[in-house]
């Protein structure tokens, strides 16, 4: 089980308000991911659900009952933190049994855990080694197989992967993807990596100054943001938002066009630009177009390999079935 | 540091102070040695010639030899013992956040600042003293009889005294340390289920393991040749003669080199004995 509800949950460091009062319900064996830019609330509110801060004002509710007063470890969450936390004078073997040997658990049952946790995350052999001993990738298994062992009603991450290098980040997000799915049960995960919410999330919470701007699968975000900040934050490249005459025509304040919904041609289109900065994949090619009237530079995408390069001449035309309209308090307009 | 030339500058540079801490340190050292060996009595006609090992034989002969060493390993365990556990619980203490913290820190370090002779005065005669000290007014107040300390519990209220000097080393050396612990980990245990008692003992005294060693090495080597402060208060009297403060009698109030620089060879194998002690037990800690 791990049905998490916030009720007019509040957070304020003395006179500064982190988190205005919000609402959220987190589904048992969901993945929700937090994302959002830094400082926006986002590991504030995870800190809030573990219980390592006091909320100001608001409820947070476990599987319906009220958890707001009950310290940390009576919450029956387990938390991987960004630094992993490992214990360094403690073997491997000793970290993962660590919750359950405070939870008083038999000897026999906690090996049979450490044996499956390790079986499951790899870490079979390592088990007698100490975490300084370990590589980035190894220490965060271990972080997460002290999670699991305790078999929580939910998984609380908070920024796993940031230590991480690019390779072995693409690797771990598979795992955890692979581990929620076996154990199936709830997780919150916070990041300010949009890709990471984007492939991870069953559902993304968009944080900006403690406030939630949108609630959703990562798809819904995508097709429909509901306004500028989540379009702007939700997809690789960001989505080019056009303002001024071009936004006028289609009766917006801004209009927005996401990279991969422009069609480049070298003869013909509806605008004309100048090619920038021309990143060459190989699968893609971005890039960066000046002279377009309201947005400069705009960001296109282009499949495959394109023969472009820097100071060419090319015409744009935009999708306009995947055109996104705002107005001018930035909401989104059907 | 790598090449040929800038190893043997550094060795040139480095020449004038091993230079100037090896005299300092083998001179003395070779001058007890030489006069360990000779019948010296400067007041009873000066240097007498080779004894051999009859100053030896006679300081560890004396009967108030082993007792000395016994006063000296007490006082360095008792010191030892208090400022550590003491150094913790203050440590913890300060690294909590409050109001006044600078303030409360600089007033905890204060006590290193003083003179050892003049902290052992104060605590002789405005705290200890039977007739005016004030732990006098306070048992007169409670209507007890007033404890004469330092003739009654001379070790203990030595031992007081000293660690009232050397625990504001230990919890500086000690705060730093608990500042350094990863306030995640310290989550990562309470989320754990760990209740305070078990983040002390599993988390943060593993983490304090060096700092402790430190102290413990530091403070064993300031401790074993405290003099000022038996000096002051009693004088050698009441069983608080240390090894040191006999090797200062034999010399002075006796009037006998030899036979002190006897003692003093002694001191230098009992702290030799001490520290091989030390670094076999707490050792390991600082690799």
């Amino acid at each position: 089980m791990g049905h998490i509800q916030l009720k007019q949950v509040k957070k304020s460091f003395g006179d500064v308000t982190v988190i205005p009062p919000l609402d959220l319900e987190i589904n048992d064996g969901e993945f929700v991911v937090f994302v959002g830019p830094s400082g926006c609330g986002k590991s504030t509110l995870l800190r809030l659900i573990a219980g390592l801060e006091d909320t100001t004002a608001g409820n947070i509710e476990i599987d319906g009952k009220d958890a707001t007063g009950l310290p940390p470890a009576k919450r029956g969450l387990a938390m991987v933190f960004q630094s992993y936390a490992l214990y360094p004078h403690m073997s491997v073997r000793k970290n993962i049994a660590f919750p359950m040997k405070m939870a008083g658990m038999p000897k026999e049952e906690q090996d049979k855990r450490i044996a499956a946790a390790a079986k499951a995350l790899n870490l079979t052999d390592y088990l007698d080694r100490r975490p300084g001993q370990l590589s980035g990738g190894q220490r965060q298994r271990v972080a997460i197989g002290r999670a699991i062992v305790r078999e929580p009603a939910a998984f609380l991450f908070d920024e796993p992967l940031s230590n991480l290098d690019a390779a072995l980040r693409v690797g771990m997000r598979m795992e955890i993807s692979e581990l929620h799915t076996k154990l199936a049960t709830t997780m919150i995960y916070v990041t300010h990596d949009q890709v990471e919410a984007m492939t991870m999330a069953d559902k993304i919470v968009v944080l900006q100054a403690g406030v939630i701007e949108q609630v959703g699968s990562p798809l819904e975000l995508y097709r429909a943001p509901r306004n500028k900040f989540v379009a702007g934050f939700i997809g690789s490249p960001k989505m080019n938002l056009i303002e001024g005459a071009e936004a006028a025509k289609h009766n917006a304040h801004t209009i927005g066009i996401r990279p991969e919904h422009i069609d480049v041609s070298t003869t013909e289109g509806l605008w004309q630009g100048t090619v920038g900065v021309a990143e060459h994949l190989g699968s893609d090619t971005f890039m960066h177009i000046h002279g377009v009237p309201g947005c400069d530079p705009l960001t296109v995408r282009a499949g495959g390999e394109v023969g472009v390069k820097h100071g060419d001449t090319v015409w744009l035309t935009p999708n306009l079935t995947h055109l996104h309209k705002f107005d001018a308090q930035g909401l989104r307009i059907e | 540091m790598a090449t040929q030339q800038s190893r043997s500058a550094a060795r040139f540079m480095l020449a004038p102070a091993v230079i100037l801490l090896l005299g300092w340190m083998l001179v003395p050292l070779i001058m007890t040695l030489w006069f360990s060996f000779r019948n010296y009595l400067p007041l009873r006609g000066g240097d007498l010639g080779w004894a051999g090992f009859d100053n030896y034989v006679r300081f560890i002969g004396s009967s108030s030899f082993w007792p000395s060493v016994q006063t000296t390993l007490i006082i360095v365990g008792g010191v030892l013992v208090i400022t550590i556990v003491l150094g913790i619980i203050l440590a913890l203490l300060l690294d909590q956040p409050m109001w006044g913290q600078g303030i409360v820190r600089i007033l905890v370090i204060a006590p290193f600042f003083v003179m050892p002779t003049v902290s052992a005065l104060v605590w002789k005669n405005m705290f200890m003293d039977p007739v005016n000290g004030l732990f006098a007014h306070i048992w007169k107040f409670f209507g007890a009889t007033p404890v004469e300390w330092l003739s009654q519990a001379s070790m203990q209220s030595l031992i007081m005294i000293v660690s009232w000097q050397w625990l504001p080393f230990a919890t500086l050396i000690l705060l730093t340390a608990v500042q350094s612990l990863d306030s995640e980990q310290l989550e990562a245990a309470e989320m754990d289920g760990a209740p305070f008692h078990s983040r002390f003992i599993y988390m943060i005294l593993p983490h304090l393991a060096r700092a402790i060693t430190i102290v413990v090495l530091i403070q064993t080597i300031f401790l074993l040749s405290i003099f000022a402060e038996i000096f002051v208060t009693t004088g050698g009297a009441f069983g608080t003669r240390t090894l040191s403060y006999l090797i200062f009698q034999r010399v002075l109030e006796s009037q006998n080199i030899g036979l002190g620089s006897a003692g003093g060879v002694y001191a230098i194998i009992l702290a030799n004995i001490v520290a091989i002690f030390l670094m076999r037990i707490v050792g390991k800690n600082l690799d």
